[in-house]
């Protein structure tokens, strides 16, 4: 079984997942950031796959992926790391369609697989052309998770809802990565959301950054997704030289209760 | 005569390119698009409209001129499409009006665009102008301070330019960066592309507007050698919208060899070109999938060309398709062989050319024509942009 599945089978709610960067700050960084996470009681990890050309990502992510490059990140280096590491929580990637597709598609489900890893986010792959793939995806037990948007009509959203495998990704606002806070979002678009009666898990992403967000996206589906906050959480880690692991289990603490019960 | 069209299927795919790879946010704004844009652009109110702007405003049609002292030069018949007399100064502005027309009929207030050297800019900030719409031109830092003239420009025209800092702060990063900007203002606002590049619909859309550069040839060339079509026709790349006008009536005849000319910057055998036929592979880049410039690990590489017009590293899907299938010829120039080009131009023929039409001037030079043969070369901008680049490049004397 999928380990995405096994995790909303055992867990329905507060899922916490976060997003971070592979290569950055630096090039072996994800050797401390991965099981600072796991440790830390977050329930899914997105690995970002660096990529010259980001179009969906704001600022942040922009300039880690860009970091990430110049300190030589590619699908070959990440994938040896992976193999490297031990981990036992849900692994994600997620990145943009040429890198992947220069890789091999097949190649990349592949090495996803001897990697561990058990799902894809690829934002540029929409669902008409994810669907000519699909087979592969579902030969090589690989979760293609979906986007929805509060511009998505309902139609959309069940479609999309059904290709989707593992939960359901649904960016808050018609925005950017890191671009809107998640608590100013339109609770329309939840409402609508809940009232479709989908049977997929949701998960909330774009602009979570605090408990009250986290808290939000979990009132209105399964829980959220933090990427650009916990980002910018690292660089300020890297420029103080401050401890991997404790500054990283005191956010997800901030996150998930609101304190530290760290210090 | 085949039955070969440039347009593409309805999921915008030419044969294997093409293709709209865009995120879930720009999908109803894709789509909206794709529904209409057809019944737009065919429709007798917008035809009326575009035509007579066309005519009235920036100047068409423009003319076809017998170039004899370069024709002499060469050894055949060269004429020159005289795009370098538009309004704005070159053939952007053909589609900078349709899609602000087009930007109408879908009721968008806010335009944004974005620009290389500043021509995409200027031809979108100019129509902006003309029907008092909200424009903003997402410029590459770099090409700000190289193209100051231009920013002034469009700034004069009521535009705001917004400089991007990110990648290598060109133009494929102010493509990235105008793509954002729609995702965040995805409801009031039009995208107006600059070249047959980005998601179907647009590099559809983009040939269809500038087509009217190719039927002018045609009926231009006929009135003056009844009966024929021209043997060659000539034209630059960047994306490709110049190209694909000129070339588009031309694609299914077999009378007329099509030659597109890419910029090889340095050469094509240095690391500081943007021949993307010739260097490029099969790719994704702002949504479509075609040849573009990348390393191995598929990361987009920054072109090089001394026209900042042609230094984009993808090209158009079309473009990678009539390649494909033989149909029209690339070839690629270096700055040196486009810069004497641009000085023999002037000399010959009293006419200073962009940089990148004198691209497609110095394919002339590589070809081997016999004397009875004609080339039309479409010269698709005039080189007032580029002064301060052929006084560096030629000295003050
Ligand atoms: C005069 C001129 N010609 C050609 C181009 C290249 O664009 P395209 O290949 O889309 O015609 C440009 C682009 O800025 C231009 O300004």
């Amino acid at each position: 079984m999928n380990r995405i599945d096994l995790l909303f089978k055992r867990k329905q709610n507060d899922i916490l997942s976060v997003y971070f960067t592979a290569g950055h700050p630096e090039i072996n960084s994800l050797a401390e950031i991965l099981p600072a996470l796991e440790n830390a009681g977050v329930d899914l990890i997105e690995i970002g796959m660096p990529f010259s050309d980001p179009i969906a990502d704001g600022p942040v992510i922009q300039k880690s992926s860009q970091t990430a490059i110049s300190n030589g990140m590619s699908l070959k280096v990440l994938f040896e790391q992976l193999r490297n590491i031990e981990f036992n929580i849900p692994v994600i990637l997620m990145g943009y369609l040429n890198p992947i597709l220069q890789y091999g598609i097949e190649n990349f489900l592949i090495s996803c697989k001897e990697a561990n890893v058990s799902g894809t986010i690829i934002p540029d792959l929409p669902l008409s052309q994810y669907l000519i793939q699909e087979e592969t995806f579902i030969r090589n037990n690989i979760h293609n998770i979906l986007l929805i948007t509060p511009l998505s009509t309902d139609r959309r959203i069940t479609d999309l809802a059904e290709k989707s495998r593992g939960f359901l990704y649904a960016v808050a606002s018609s925005a950017t990565t890191g671009s809107s806070s998640f608590h100013n979002a339109d609770t329309s678009y939840f409402e609508r959301i809940r009232s479709l009666n989908l049977k997929i898990p949701i998960i909330f992403g774009f602009g979570i950054s605090c408990h009250a967000d986290f808290i939000k996206a979990c009132d209105w589906g399964s829980g959220a997704i933090i990427g650009s906050g916990f980002i910018k959480l690292l660089e300020h880690i890297e420029s103080r030289k401050m401890d991997y692991t404790r500054t990283i289990a005191d956010f997800v603490c901030r996150i998930k209760y609101g304190n530290s019960i760290q210090k | 005569m085949n039955n070969i069209s440039a347009h593409p299927d309805s999921d915008g795919f030419y044969g294997d390119y093409g293709g709209a790879y865009i995120p879930e946010m720009l999908l109803p704004n894709i789509q909206e698009l794709k529904e209409k844009y057809l019944e737009i652009l065919e429709s007798p109110s917008f035809i009326k409209e575009f035509t007579s702007l066309l005519r009235d405003y920036t100047g068409r049609p423009t003319p076809l001129f017998h170039s004899k002292r370069l024709s002499q030069k060469i050894g055949c018949s060269v004429y020159l499409k005289r795009e370098d007399l538009n309004h704005t100064g070159a053939h952007k502005i053909n589609n900078t009006i349709g899609q602000v027309l087009i930007a109408g009929f879908l009721g968008k207030s806010r335009i944004i665009a974005e620009t290389g050297a500043g021509q995409h800019g200027v031809a979108t900030a100019t129509v902006c102008a003309l029907k008092g719409l909200e424009c903003i031109i997402y410029m590459g830092a770099l090409d700000i301070e190289r193209q100051a003239l231009n920013v002034y420009k469009m700034k004069m025209l009521g535009a705001k330019v917004v400089p991007v800092h990110s990648g290598n702060k060109t133009l494929k990063d102010a493509t990235n960066e105008a793509i954002r900007d729609w995702i965040n203002h995805p409801e009031e606002t039009h995208y107006i592309i600059g070249s047959v590049v980005g998601p179907h619909p647009y590099p559809d859309i983009v040939t269809r507007l500038q087509s009217v550069i190719g039927h002018e040839i045609k009926q231009q060339f006929k009135e003056k050698n009844p009966g024929k079509n021209p043997d060659y026709i000539i034209a630059c790349v960047g994306g490709g919208s110049n190209a694909a006008g000129a070339f588009y009536p031309f694609i299914s005849t077999d009378e007329t060899q099509l030659i597109g000319v890419e910029a090889a910057g340095k050469g094509n055998e240095t690391s500081m070109s943007a021949a993307t036929l010739e260097l490029g592979r099969p790719g994704i880049i702002h949504g479509s999938m075609t040849i573009l410039m990348q390393d191995q690990d598929g990361q987009i590489t920054e072109p090089y060309s001394i026209s900042a017009g042609l230094d984009y590293p993808g090209i158009g899907p079309v473009h990678a398709w009539l390649d494909a299938k033989g149909l029209v010829k690339y070839l690629s120039v270096t700055d040196e062989e486009a810069l004497q080009a641009a000085k023999d131009l002037t000399v010959l023929e009293g006419i200073i050319p962009a940089l990148e039409s004198a691209h497609a001037i110095a394919a002339l030079y590589k070809m081997n024509f016999r004397s009875d043969e004609t080339v039309v070369v479409n010269l698709s901008g005039r080189g007032d942009k580029d002064m301060s680049t052929y006084k560096k490049e030629f000295g003050d004397e």
